[in-house]
């Protein structure tokens, strides 16, 4: 009867105004409120170093009035979420769909996965990189192999280049 | 079809009539041809994921699905070409992959969709050699089992928890080939209906827990039945095996329950074999309970109340007669007690208030057909509490809602709705009279309805109320309102004004006033005669005697009990306890020889439970509905109106020399000829008891979704239920507050007939002063009645 966890209790002032932010952009229906989790859901994770927990993902369901479990549905389908797990500082998703496949992005993933000492879907020790785990097309096919680190797009990529933007994160 | 447009199709080579707009699938399913499929379902909304439905389309450039490919004049679809079936097999060998070849151990083996369909278009060997995928169960409580590996990802479960249970409290978690149907945080499904998603389920992956591994479905022989609990009578089909009944599953009505069953229609069986079933005979001697053939305890039940009718006069008899008995032996039982000389009969056992009965129609009738629920713009629920109490109306009340009816609600309390009301009033007990003499107040001010003018004493009892104003302001603008009263009302000790009144309001508003019938053949017991003043067909009772809660509040020397659990079916348990226990001759027709009513009876006869007996409801629509003995009554056990009639044969009264329940069932029809179903509930002045506005604490409280009758209290997946009844006092913080108790602590309740000590729950539900103790239940049996005063102290 009573949610078992309070929006008002998990998320922040400062976090509801920004969510109230996309809310405006919406219709004020049950669709238009729920078209803004994902933007809702990005927040949250930015303001958790990068990761959901389940309270957080209930709490915008219930702060945005939408299904829980739709909800879970959104924050377990993107893999732009990270859902119960602690992330790294930096999060890098090399892409291996069709385009960056077929132009070495299996290799290129082994390399990465050596050079960092962690498997895909796990984060270094010291905290500094998480490798997301299999990330799908990343619509930058024209300059496949690519991947993406904490949003910036890093086109035809070669081991060097790698070598160069993994090193440069702190 | 006949008012909608039509378009005529060609199917296979054959036309085929169709509405216009609709589906492939739904026009050749009405023409029984066969399209196979997975993800759709005709109450659902359509998903098109699974693909097995593909078929072939003249001109389109590929198969197309056709539970998503409407209708067109002309079109010519081809299920059985090469095209078709090798899409169809494809389709087939993806499903597949993944899927386990478990079936040996597969509680859906021999009634599973994929089974089927892979007999038709899998192929004999699989050319998939890597290794499939395995997918952890997740709990989803006592009745729905789970073995998600199975899972084909065709989301009808989804989709009916989301739109037609209400909530969507399963979802499609991850993507792609990882795709798992769970709950994602493992809380369970608390749903009402969710024993539904059993049958939708084409394959094995959510299966009937309780009945995991009892039978093979080809085993198993079916019968149709008729649900024993709510007023709604939902038909189902029984599965027996070996002379058991094994299971419950829906049988389609699209009047009643369509395609779906309450959790409680399908569950309650499992209360049926519980260990205290009464198999035998009994005496009670010198305190001692023995087994004794059925010809000496006949007799000795005769000789016990022919002995309280000669000694104290006849009117010291009492029967209480269970609203889930059949009309058979609602009549027979009446006509037994009467036969002795006594008026004094009643199946009403949970109502407060029956000071209108001489007024009231032939039975309490909910003033229209379920279907037409769906169809209402403004719904007014008097102390209802429909989604419990009578889930299945609740379904169509959500239907309605989802056309933008607005529900409103004037309770004891807010409840957790499958729908959003527009208003829930939440009042104290105390005050439900006055804030629905308020509305009928507000209505009558420039009403539409018929007769705006108010019958006198309606003002005196009204309140000044902002919200009474808002819910007649709905109710003047709506087109198709209607006025329900439910259970809670009729457990409320100011009924029969509750119902004056909602007459009253539904005839200002201009819509239908309606009762919800308790339980299944609560509105049968009316027209078989188990009321005190009216016998079969509403005829005046020659003598009449007192009622249910009299009976129990006066004290008889001698009852006659038909299934009836007294600390748990009547109004005041705590009087019916006493009373019992006080009396000289208890005499116990019974399903079920429970703790409580061995103590008080004295003779225990063994009545068939349910399935095991032929017989009769009739619904809170008026709807007549006879089902058949699908199982021998277990053990000695015989049929309820068997034992009355051998009973009247011992005590050598007239009119039971009958050879069937057919011939008692023409008795009953024959005297209800030409009786009309009404819901008028005439208005007089000074017709409320007394009011209770004196401030003080007020006890509230109903009876909890699975404790309404012996069967289901016994079911014990029930019982362990989510939304099963738990003993508490509940209180909004200032109520709380005001004792100085806490959440979780200990509270002391005095009331009329008794106190008891429970643990208190903070919500803010209950109204101000109120405290909600949920009703029937063991725990709270001193309490007595389910509304009352009270005082209440912290332990
Ligand atoms: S559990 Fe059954 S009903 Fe639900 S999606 Fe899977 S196969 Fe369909
Ligand atoms: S396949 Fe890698 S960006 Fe499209
Ligand atoms: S039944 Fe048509 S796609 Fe599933």
């Amino acid at each position: 009867m009573t949610a078992t966890t309070s929006a008002d209790q998990v998320l922040t002032a400062e976090l509801r105004s920004r969510i109230d932010h996309w809310l405006a952009k919406f219709p004020d229906t049950p669709e238009g409120r729920q078209s803004t989790v994902i933007p809702a859901l990005h927040a949250v994770q930015d303001a958790n170093g990068g990761y959901l927990e389940r309270r957080h993902v209930e709490a915008v369901a219930d702060y945005i009035g939408m299904a829980r479990a739709t909800a879970f549905e959104v924050a377990t389908f993107y893999s732009m979420f990270d859902l119960d797990h602690p992330v790294g500082r930096h999060k890098v998703n090399i892409c291996t769909n069709i385009c960056c496949w077929l132009n070495g992005a299996e290799d290129l993933v082994r390399y990465a996965e050596e050079k960092l000492g962690v498997g895909l879907g796990e984060t270094t020790g010291d905290g500094r990189v998480t490798l997301v785990r299999e990330e799908e097309c990343l619509a930058a096919c024209t300059g496949a192999p690519m991947m993406i680190v904490d949003g910036h797009y890093h086109t035809n990529l070669t081991r060097e280049r790698i070598d160069e933007i993994l090193d440069a994160l702190q | 079809m006949s008012e909608q447009e039509t378009v005529t199709i060609e199917v296979d080579g054959r036309a085929v009539e169709a509405v216009k707009g609709e589906m492939v699938i739904a026009a050749t399913d009405r023409a029984g041809i066969h399209i196979p499929r997975f993800c759709y379902h005709k109450h659902l909304p359509i998903a098109a994921n699974c693909r097995m439905c593909l078929v072939d389309v003249e001109k389109a450039p590929k198969p197309m699905p056709a539970c998503a490919t409407a209708v067109a004049d002309g079109m010519k679809i081809t299920t059985d070409s090469q095209r078709a079936i090798a899409a169809q097999r494809g389709v087939m060998e993806f499903l597949l992959i993944n899927h386990p070849l478990d079936c040996p151990i597969c509680d859906q083996g021999g009634e599973c969709e994929l089974q089927d369909l892979a007999l038709g278009f899998g192929r004999g060997v699989s050319r998939f050699t890597e290794g499939k995928r395995s997918v952890e169960d997740e709990d989803l409580g006592p009745l729905v089992a789970t073995e998600m590996t199975r899972c084909i990802h065709c989301t009808r479960c989804v989709r009916f928890l989301d739109t037609v249970a209400g909530k969507k409290e399963l979802g499609g978690m991850f993507r792609g080939e990882r795709t798992e149907i769970k709950t994602y945080v493992g809380e369970g499904i608390r749903s009402e209906l969710s024993g539904n998603v059993i049958d939708l389920c084409p394959v094995g992956a959510l299966t009937n827990k309780p009945f995991r591994f009892r039978a093979r479905s080809w085993e198993m022989l079916s019968f149709p039945a008729v649900s024993p609990h709510d007023g709604v009578g939902s038909n189902m089909e029984l599965h027996t095996l070996r002379d058991r009944i094994m299971r419950v599953v829906p049988r389609e009505n699209e009047a009643i329950n369509q395609t779906w069953l309450a959790d409680r229609d399908r569950y309650g069986i499992e209360g049926l074999y519980s260990e205290d079933r009464l198999e035998r005979p009994m005496i009670k001697e010198g305190g001692q309970w023995r087994e004794v053939p059925w010809e000496i305890a006949l007799r000795r039940a005769a000789e016990s109340l022919r002995g309280v009718a000669s000694h104290f006069g006849p009117e010291a008899l009492g029967a209480l007669l269970a609203p889930t008995a059949t009309l058979e032996e609602l009549y027979l039982a009446g006509q037994l007690v009467r036969g002795l000389g006594s008026g004094n009969v009643d199946h009403r056992l949970r109502e407060g208030d029956t000071s209108d009965q001489a007024e009231a129609p032939p039975f309490p009738y909910m003033g229209q057909r379920i279907e037409e629920l769906a169809d209402k713009d403004a719904v007014l629920l008097v102390g209802a509490y429909t989604r419990h109490e009578q889930p299945m109306i609740n379904h169509r009340l959500r239907q309605a809602t989802n056309s933008g009816a607005a529900v409103m609600t004037l309770n004891p309390r807010r409840f957790e709705w499958n729908f959003e009301p527009v208003l829930e009033h939440a009042v104290a007990p105390g005050r439900m009279v006055a804030e629905l003499a308020a509305v009928a107040c507000a209505l009558a001010k420039g009403g539409k309805g018929k007769g705006a003018d108010l019958p006198d004493g309606v003002e005196a009892l009204a309140a000044k109320s902002e919200t009474a104003q808002r819910i007649a302001e709905r109710l003047k603008v709506a087109e198709r309102p209607a006025v329900l009263a439910g259970n809670m009302a009729a457990g409320h000790p100011e009924a029969a004004t509750l119902r004056a009144l909602g007459t009253l309001v539904a005839e200002l508003a201009g819509g239908p006033f309606g009762v919800l019938a308790e339980a299944a053949n609560t509105a049968g017991g009316w027209l078989a005669g188990a009321v005190p003043h009216r016998l079969a067909g509403g005829a005046e009772a020659p003598l009449s005697g007192l009622s249910a809660r009299e009976m129990v509040e006066r004290g008889l020397r001698g009852y006659l009990l038909l299934n009836v659990e007294p600390e748990a079916d009547l109004w005041n348990p705590a009087a019916a306890r006493q009373a019992l226990s006080n009396a000289d001759s208890v005499v116990a027709i019974t399903v079920y020889a429970g703790d409580a009513l061995k103590e008080s009876a004295d003779v225990l006869l063994p009545m068939g439970g349910f399935g095991e007996t032929a017989g009769t409801f009739v619904n809170s629509e008026g709807r007549w509905q006879s089902f058949r003995g699908v199982t021998s009554p277990l053990g000695e056990a015989r049929p309820g109106w068997k034992i009355l009639r051998a009973l009247g044969t011992v005590l050598e009264l007239e009119g039971f020399e009958l050879d069937n329940a057919e011939e008692v069932y023409r008795i009953v029809a024959a005297a209800c000829e030409g009786v009309a179903p009404g819901s008028r509930y005439p208005f007089h002045k000074g017709a409320a008891s007394a009011g209770s506005a004196s401030g003080g604490t007020e006890l509230a409280g109903a009876v909890p979704i699975y404790s309404g009758d012996p069967l289901v209290r016994r079911s014990q997946p029930l019982q362990h239920a989510a939304i099963a009844g738990q003993a508490e006092a509940v209180a909004a913080a200032e109520t709380a507050g005001r004792i100085g108790a806490t959440d979780g602590g200990m509270v002391r309740l005095e009331a009329e007939g008794g106190a008891v000590e429970l643990p208190l729950r903070i919500d803010e539900a209950i109204p101000a002063d109120t405290i909600w103790v949920p009703a029937a239940l063991r725990e709270r049996v001193d309490l007595g009645p389910p509304f009352g005063r009270l005082t209440v102290t912290a332990v």
